[in-house]
């Protein structure tokens, strides 16, 4: 049935720290590698290495240049992917009940089994979060590694998205958004964490963390240069280079 | 938004045959057309026709087709699910309104409320199809009311120029329709002028700022897109028409629409019955090519908010 759970237990998603993510696309690549073989098998590429390469793809990163009105810029690096929300447009408008959003963890999934392939819920997200496989006729989208997350047979730090076990420098956190003392929502708080589009009204589970404030140097004295010949040693040295040159 | 033909074909036919049945079946109800067995019948086979060819184009959209009965089963949120729903419940007072319209007396209550039936639901199905693109808030050319105005009145439109067309083939003189029609365009095209108007000023209020969740006042330029090549995103989402040609596109549709078939129709009340075969089968050819254009645009300069995550200024 495609109308939302009233609430989910716990809210799974994903905090992406944008103050830290450099864009190597480790998340992606990952990504792409975990889900071609998972819950969404085969991710089909067309050309792969032909003149217009394109495929299924769940993560992407963006790059933009943010100029403030005081015209100093930023780079952002934007990683992107399904944010699982709440008030999820793509499963309401979803004619077959193939879009769903489970009760138990929040997560949005799309049953390829009763999916007809009609794109709409691609149109209803604001995101575009939302992929279209060609070669096998239904939607695909982001799982959140549904198949990675439980799977006991995987040591316990392995248990979190493929994007969150690649990422190198940290900037990807993943845990129940839904419970105010997870690690998660702790980070959230105390780093402003914000929603993509909130006037869309979708209450996205994902958050994003801003850039922090960076510190201007402020004009100062000009610093005295120390002597640079102040002990004997270096007066030994400057004399041998001085020798030798 | 990509202009996909099956779905500018489904539209336009099936609205087509929706506002023809509409008018048949109000026109039984409540005694307003000269009752004449054949021509209701014939034109009864024809909006069933145009319905059922509009519905098969649809599904060839899908990527799987042979599923679409899935689609019948989440009316109770989806707009799309509730237009099959409705789309298929049509046919069960248009087969009853054909059946009794050959077999019974046309003043046969049978005619009169099958009639009624088949114009509440064909006006309701149109109005579900609308619904489909008006209530996504992702796509601010598609989330206003114009758009269920416009579809109703152009279902309408299309379907009395064709209702037009018959009573000149059948050499019937009723001067009440043409007129009638006529003022329906003179309305449709104040609306579409009002959709021009809304869609031309204003923008959405998702921002690329927004988007990313930076300062409103903050300007955002993309400097690396996510891949080299298209994705299925920007193929399916990001189909832009030059401003130029959609003015010029606009011009078309406006004219073959709407103005070209009621000048053709107030001839069609001058002439004897020859220019009223003529000016009428030229109005409905003429105005079905006005609504496909119309139509197309209606795809093509609709812009989708994740244009903004790929360089777009605005939604």
């Amino acid at each position: 049935m495609t109308a939302l759970p009233q609430s989910t237990q716990k809210k799974l998603g994903l905090v992406i720290d944008l103050d830290i993510c450099v864009g190597c696309q480790a998340c992606t690549t990952s990504c792409k590698e975990w889900n071609a073989s998972g819950y969404s098998a085969p991710l089909t590429d067309t050309q792969p290495y032909g003149e217009h390469p394109s495929g299924v793809w769940f993560n992407r990163v963006h790059s933009f240049e943010v100029t403030a009105e005081d015209g100093s810029s930023k780079t952002i690096n934007f990683p992107k992917s399904c944010l699982h929300c709440d008030d999820a447009p793509c499963v309401t408008v979803c004619p077959t009940g193939a879009s769903y959003k489970r009760e138990d963890d929040g997560i949005v999934l799309v049953n390829p089994d009763t999916c007809i392939g009609c794109k709409l819920c691609s149109w209803a997200c604001p995101y575009g979060a939302r992929e279209y496989d060609s070669n096998e006729g239904v939607m695909k989208k982001c799982t959140l590694c549904v198949d990675k997350i439980y799977n006991q047979d995987l040591p316990a730090h392995s248990r979190v998205p493929a994007c969150v076990s690649a990422c190198p420098t940290g900037a990807r956190s993943f845990g129940d958004l839904g419970d105010p003392s997870s690690a998660v929502s702790k980070l959230v708080e105390s780093r402003g964490g914000f929603d993509l589009m909130p006037e869309q009204q979708c209450k996205p589970v994902n958050k994003y963390l801003p850039l922090r404030e960076r510190v201007t140097p402020t004009a100062s004295e000009p610093m005295e240069l120390p002597n640079r010949v102040n002990n004997f040693s270096d007066a030994l040295l400057k004399w041998v280079d001085k020798t030798l040159s | 938004m990509n202009p996909a033909f099956s779905v500018i074909f489904f539209t336009t036919a099936s609205g087509a045959g929706y506002g023809l049945l509409a008018f048949l079946g109000a026109g039984s109800y409540f005694a307003f057309l000269p009752s004449h067995k054949t021509l209701i019948i014939v034109a009864i086979v024809v909006s069933l026709c145009l319905i059922t060819g509009g519905l098969l184009s649809s599904t060839f959209h899908l990527g799987h087709p042979e599923r679409a009965w899935r689609a019948l089963s989440q009316w109770r949120t989806s707009w799309l699910s509730r237009e099959g729903v409705c789309a298929i419940l049509c046919y069960i007072p248009a087969l009853v309104f054909m059946y009794a319209s050959a077999f019974f007396d046309s003043s046969s209550p049978l005619v009169s409320f099958a009639g009624l039936a088949c114009t509440f639901f064909a006006l309701i199905t149109v109005f579900t199809t609308a619904m489909i693109y008006a209530s996504l808030r992702s796509i601010r050319a598609w989330n206003n009311r114009w758009v269920p105005v416009n579809y109703l009145l152009f279902s309408l439109t299309t379907g009395g120029l064709m209702l037009n067309a018959f009573f000149a083939w059948f050499d019937l003189s009723f001067p009440p329709l043409a007129i009638a029609t006529i003022g329906l365009f003179t309305i449709s095209s104040i609306t579409k002028l009002c959709y021009w108007r809304f869609i031309d000023n204003g923008e959405s209020a998702t921002t690329a700022a927004s988007a990313i969740g930076v300062a409103q006042t903050s300007q955002v330029k993309q400097t690396q897109a996510p891949h080299t090549e298209t994705n299925y995103l920007q193929q399916e989402m990001g189909f832009q028409v030059a401003r130029k040609h959609a003015q010029k596109l606009r011009r078309i549709a406006l004219m073959a629409a709407f103005v070209i078939p009621a000048i053709l129709l107030a001839t069609m009340l001058l002439g004897n019955s020859t220019v009223s075969i003529v000016s009428s089968t030229l109005a409905v050819l003429i105005g079905g090519a006005g609504i496909l254009v119309e139509r197309w645009l209606f795809f093509a300069e609709a812009r989708h908010t994740v244009g903004l995550y790929y360089g777009a200024d605005s939604a």
